[in-house]
C-alpha cells in the first residue's frame, strides 16, 4: 500500500549551490541509497512521486524546508527518518517525518509565505539600515522588473524588521504564493544591498491551515 | 598563500555571481574529507576541463578511492573553472583550490592532471598559472608540489615535457602507490628536489622527460633522444596491471547536473581488433577481463553506495567480452525492478548485439549506436574493420523493426588512401540504412550519423600517415552533408579546424611545447570546447616558436624517421606498426588476433607477468612456431 511521507529539512552550507531540480535529484538518490520503495508514476517514463513545496533560490540554505514523497509500503515514519539521514548527503538534516493524507492537496498550493533571516556581508549601520527599510515599507508602491516582467514588489513584502544585532541582520515574511512570490534578493536590491553581499536562509515557510 | 578560510571567504563574494556555482563548490555524497595534518601526502587529482565533464572521469575515480583508503594519503580534486569563474577568481586573487578542503593547489604535496586528449594541455597550463605554482617544471623549487600527468596523451608526452615533472606511461593502478612511496622516502630524506626526480625516474612506467634531451636534424626530424641522467632508463615501457583490481563503488555523487550521471564499470579492459587507426587498441593490450561476479557485486555496492539511475558498462568492444550474455542475464534479472538505464556502448554489427540490448532494457528509449567506420570494402580492409555492408543493413533493419526508431552510425573519414569514391559510399549506405528503416516503420524512422576524421596517433600503423588537409576535409564533410539533407536524417561532424590541432599536438615533439606555451599566452583555453574558436591564435603561436604546423600534420613520414616519441613503449614492437601500415597499403586484413597471436609485441615485452599468470588469463594464444620470421627491431 502507498503512504505519503510529509519531510521537514534543513538544506545547509553544503548545497547552497544546488539548485531546486538537482534537489529533487539529490532526493531521488537519498530515497535509493536508503533503500526505501518510492512509488513510480504511471506512463511511458515513470518517475518518482516526490513533491516540493516552496522552490528555495540558488545560493540560500533554509531550516525550513518540506517535501512530500510517496512510499510503497507502510512504514514507520522513524524507521523512514533514520533510513534517510543516514542515506542523506553533507547539508541535508532531516528534522521530521510525519505520514500524511494521502488525499491532501499539493504542497505547491498550500504554501501561503515565507520567512527569511539575512546576514549582509558589509553591513551599513544600524541607523542607515533601519533608514532604508522604513522607507521601503512606507512606499506605497515598489515598481521592479524581474526576468522582462514588470510588477510590484510592496504587497509581496508582508514583514521587514531588523535586528539590532552585532552585525546587524534582516529578517523578512515574503508571500509565496503561486503567481505571487516575493524574493529576497529583490528586497535586498531595493534596499540598495548587492545580492552577493548576503547570506540568506529561509526560516520557516507558512501554510493555508487546513 | 591564503588560508583554506580566506580562500572560503574570498569564494562567498563571487559564486553566486557565476554560472552554475555548484561546480566550485564540492560537498558531494561520498566526497573524502579529512584533516589535512592527519596525513603525510597531500595529493590533488586534477581533470584539466570544467567539473560538468571532470567528475565522472573513471581514472580519477579510481584513485580518488584508492589514495582515501590509505590512512597516511589524502586525495582531493580541482578542475578547471569556467571563463567567467576564471575572471571572478583572478579578480578576488583566488587560486586554484581543492574542492575537499579549500586549500590552495599550491600546499599539496602532488598535483596529478589527467590528460587523456590533447586538448586538455592549455587548460593544464592555465590551471598552474591560476594555482599560482611556476609553469615550467626547472622553474620549480623545494617547497612547489610535484607535478605529474597521465593518461591516453602520455604515450607522446614530449609537447608538455617542460611543464610536467613526470608522466605516467600506461595504466596507474599500482604505479601511483609506487609515487607516493617516493615522495614520502623523499620528504623525510630532506634532500632537494631533483632527488625527487631521482627516485621517480626508477620507478618502471614513470617518465621524466627532463633527463632526456631530444636533438634534431636539420630538417626538424629527431636525430636522437639522449639519456642524459643515469637514473633514466633509455626506453619507458608502459605499466599495466597482470589483472583487473576490484573496481571503484563509492562514486562521487554531484549536488549538480554533469554529463554522466551514472555508475561506470570496466568489464574488459584492451581490445584484439586491431582497428588500424585506433590508439586505444595498441596501447591497451593485452586484453583483460573482469569476472561477471566481480562486475554485478561491484554494480550492487554502487548502487547502494551511490543512489545512481544509470549504469554504463565500458569496454573498447563489449560483444568480445567473452561471458557477455552471462553478464547481461545477471544484471536484468538482478536489477530489474530497479528503474536502471544500463548502457552498452561498442557493440558489433550483428543481431546478437540487438538481443543483448533487449534484455538491458524494458523500453527502446534513445537510439541503437553501431560504428562501422567504413563504408566501402576497400577502406574496410585498410583500416582492417571487415563489416559486409549487407551485414549492417540487415543489423539495421532488425534494430528498427524490433522497436528503436533511431540508428546511429559513426563513420571516420580522412584515413589513408581514401578517394571521394569511398566518402561517396558512407553517403550511398547511409541512405540504403534509411530504406530499411522506411519499409519497417514508415517516416518514424530516425537515421544520425556521426562523422569523425583521422588523427593520425602515435603508436598506432597510421603513425606514418598524412592528416587530410583542410581543403580535402572539408570537401569530404560536404558530400555527407549535402547529399544527407534529408527529413529524419541528422548528420553531426568534427569541425576541421579541431581536427588538425589535434594533429599538431598528437604527434609533436618537444619544440612544440613553445607552440602550446605561446598559445595559451594568447589566452587559448578549453580548446575541447567546440565554441571557443581558438584557431588563429594557435596559428600565430606556432608563427611566434618558429615551427611550421604542417611538418606535424600534413607530412607522410618515411617508416625509418625516429619519432620524438620512440623512447615511450606501449609493448608493441614499432617494427609490428611497420609491418601493418604495410598491409593496409596493400589493402590486406589482419584477423582478431585473439585466434592466432601475430607478434606484436607484448607478450614478450610483460612475459614475466604473463608467466606468473593462468593460461587463460589474457587473450594472447600461445605464439605458434612461425612461417614466415618477423622482421627485427628497426630502431
Amino acid at each position: 500500500m502507498t503512504i505519503r511521507c510529509r519531510i521537514l529539512y534543513t538544506k545547509g552550507p553544503d548545497l547552497r549551490y544546488t539548485a531546486n531540480l538537482d534537489v529533487h535529484r539529490i532526493w531521488e538518490r537519498t530515497f535509493r541509497r536508503a533503500q526505501l520503495p518510492l512509488a513510480y508514476s504511471q506512463g511511458f517514463h515513470p518517475q518518482p512521486r516526490l513533491n516540493q513545496a516552496c522552490p528555495l533560490p540558488l545560493g540560500m540554505t533554509s531550516q525550513a524546508e518540506v517535501l512530500d514523497a510517496w512510499l510503497e509500503e507502510d512504514l514507520p515514519p522513524a524507521q523512514v527518518q533514520s533510513a534517510l539521514q543516514k542515506a542523506a548527503p553533507p547539508g541535508l538534516l532531516i528534522q521530521q517525518v510525519e505520514i500524511v493524507d494521502l488525499s491532501l492537496p499539493s504542497l505547491q498550493t498550500q504554501v501561503r509565505s515565507a520567512e527569511y533571516t539575512l546576514w549582509l556581508l558589509d553591513p551599513p549601520s544600524l541607523e542607515a539600515l533601519r533608514a532604508a527599510v522604513d522607507d521601503l515599507l512606507a512606499a506605497s508602491e515598489l515598481m521592479r522588473v524581474r526576468r522582462e516582467k514588470q510588477y510590484n514588489l510592496r504587497p509581496l513584502v508582508e514583514s521587514l524588521t531588523v535586528a539590532s544585532s552585532q552585525p546587524p541582520t534582516l529578517h523578512m515574511q515574503l508571500s509565496a504564493r503561486e503567481g505571487a512570490t516575493g524574493r529576497p534578493e529583490e528586497v535586498l536590491d531595493a534596499l540598495g544591498i548587492p545580492a552577493n553581499a548576503a547570506r540568506v536562509e529561509r526560516t520557516a515557510l507558512h501554510f493555508q491551515s487546513s | 598563500m591564503l588560508t583554506p578560510q580566506e580562500i572560503q571567504d574570498r569564494l562567498e563574494r563571487i559564486l553566486l555571481t557565476v554560472e552554475k556555482p555548484g561546480r566550485y563548490h564540492g560537498g558531494e555524497f561520498n566526497q573524502v574529507r579529512k584533516p589535512w595534518d592527519s596525513v603525510s601526502t597531500h595529493v590533488a587529482l586534477i581533470f584539466p576541463d570544467i567539473y560538468d565533464i571532470g567528475l565522472p572521469n573513471l581514472g580519477l575515480a579510481i584513485f580518488y578511492e584508492s589514495l582515501n583508503q590509505r590512512p597516511d594519503v589524502l586525495a582531493e580534486r580541482a578542475y578547471a573553472p569556467w571563463l567567467d569563474m576564471e575572471a571572478a577568481m583572478r579578480q578576488a586573487d583566488i587560486p586554484l583550490y581543492a574542492l575537499e578542503s579549500r586549500r590552495a593547489l599550491a600546499d599539496f604535496d602532488i598535483l596529478a592532471f589527467t590528460l587523456p586528449y590533447e586538448t586538455l594541455f592549455t587548460n593544464t597550463l592555465n590551471l598552474l598559472d591560476l594555482a599560482q605554482i611556476p609553469l615550467r617544471s626547472a622553474e620549480r623549487g623545494d617547497n612547489h608540489p610535484l607535478v605529474i600527468a597521465g593518461g591516453h596523451t602520455a604515450y607522446n608526452p614530449e609537447p608538455m615535457a617542460p611543464f610536467i615533472d613526470a608522466f605516467v606511461v600506461g595504466e596507474g593502478e599500482e604505479v601511483i602507490h609506487e609515487i607516493v612511496a617516493a615522495h614520502q622516502a623523499w620528504k623525510t630524506s630532506n634532500a632537494p628536489r631533483p632527488a625527487l626526480l631521482e627516485r621517480l625516474a626508477q620507478i618502471s612506467g614513470v617518465y621524466v622527460p627532463s633527463f632526456y634531451e631530444p636533438e634534431y636534424h636539420p630538417d626538424g626530424t629527431i636525430a636522437q633522444v639522449r639519456c642524459i641522467h643515469p637514473s633514466a632508463p633509455p626506453t619507458i615501457l608502459k605499466r599495466i596491471v597482470p589483472t583487473l583490481p576490484p573496481p571503484p563503488t563509492r562514486f562521487l555523487v554531484p549536488n549538480i547536473d554533469v554529463v554522466h550521471n551514472r555508475i561506470a564499470v570496466e568489464i574488459m579492459r584492451g581490445c584484439t581488433r586491431g582497428c588500424r587507426f585506433c590508439h586505444a587498441g595498441v596501447i591497451n593490450r593485452p586484453v583483460r577481463e573482469r569476472p561477471v561476479a566481480e562486475v554485478v557485486d561491484a554494480i550492487q555496492q554502487a548502487l547502494t553506495s551511490t543512489g545512481f539511475e544509470e549504469v554504463a558498462l565500458l569496454s573498447l568492444s563489449s560483444s568480445d567480452y567473452r561471458p557477455i550474455l552471462e553478464l547481461v542475464e545477471t544484471m536484468s534479472e538482478r536489477f530489474a525492478q530497479r528503474h536502471l538505464t544500463i548502457s552498452l556502448p561498442s557493440l558489433r554489427i550483428d543481431s546478437f548485439s540487438i538481443d543483448l540490448m533487449e534484455k538491458l532494457r524494458g523500453s527502446r528509449q534513445g537510439g541503437f549506436t553501431l560504428a562501422p567506420e567504413a563504408a566501402s570494402d576497400r577502406m574496410r580492409r585498410i583500416i582492417n574493420k571487415p563489416i559486409a555492408s549487407q551485414q549492417l543493413l540487415d543489423t539495421a533493419r532488425a534494430i528498427y523493426s524490433r522497436g528503436w526508431t533511431t540508428v546511429k552510425l559513426y563513420f571516420m573519414i580522412g584515413q589513408p588512401g581514401e578517394t571521394m569514391e569511398d566518402v561517396q559510399a558512407i553517403v550511398d549506405l547511409c541512405k540504403a540504412v534509411l530504406r530499411e528503416g522506411r519499409s519497417v516503420i514508415g517516416r518514424r524512422a530516425n537515421l544520425n550519423i556521426g562523422l569523425g576524421t583521422l588523427v593520425p596517433k602515435p603508436h598506432t600503423p597510421f603513425q606514418w600517415a598524412a592528416t587530410n588537409s583542410f581543403d580535402l576535409i572539408r570537401s569530404k564533410l560536404r558530400i555527407v552533408r549535402d547529399e544527407l539533407r534529408t527529413a529524419g536524417v541528422k548528420v553531426t561532424w568534427t569541425d576541421p579546424h579541431d581536427t588538425l590541432l589535434e594533429s599538431w599536438l598528437s604527434r609533436g615533439d618537444r619544440r612544440m611545447a613553445e607552440v602550446v606555451y605561446a598559445a595559451w599566452k594568447r589566452g587559448v583555453k578549453f580548446d575541447a570546447w567546440q565554441d571557443q574558436h581558438n584557431f588563429e591564435s594557435w596559428q600565430a603561436a606556432f608563427e611566434e616558436a618558429g615551427l611550421d604546423p604542417d611538418f606535424y600534420s600534413h607530412r607522410e613520414r618515411p617508416l625509418d624517421e625516429i619519432f620524438p616519441w620512440d623512447h615511450i613503449s606501449p609493448g608493441v614492437r614499432k617494427s609490428y606498426l611497420i609491418q601493418e601500415f604495410k598491409m593496409s597499403q596493400e589493402e590486406c586484413l589482419r584477423p582478431d588476433c585473439r585466434e592466432q597471436c601475430y607478434a606484436c609485441g607484448i607478450l614478450p615485452a610483460f612475459n614475466e607477468m604473463r608467466r606468473s599468470l593462468g593460461e587463460d588469463e589474457w587473450f594472447c594464444p600461445i605464439p605458434a612456431p612461425r612461417s614466415t620470421p618477423v622482421p627485427e627491431e628497426t630502431a
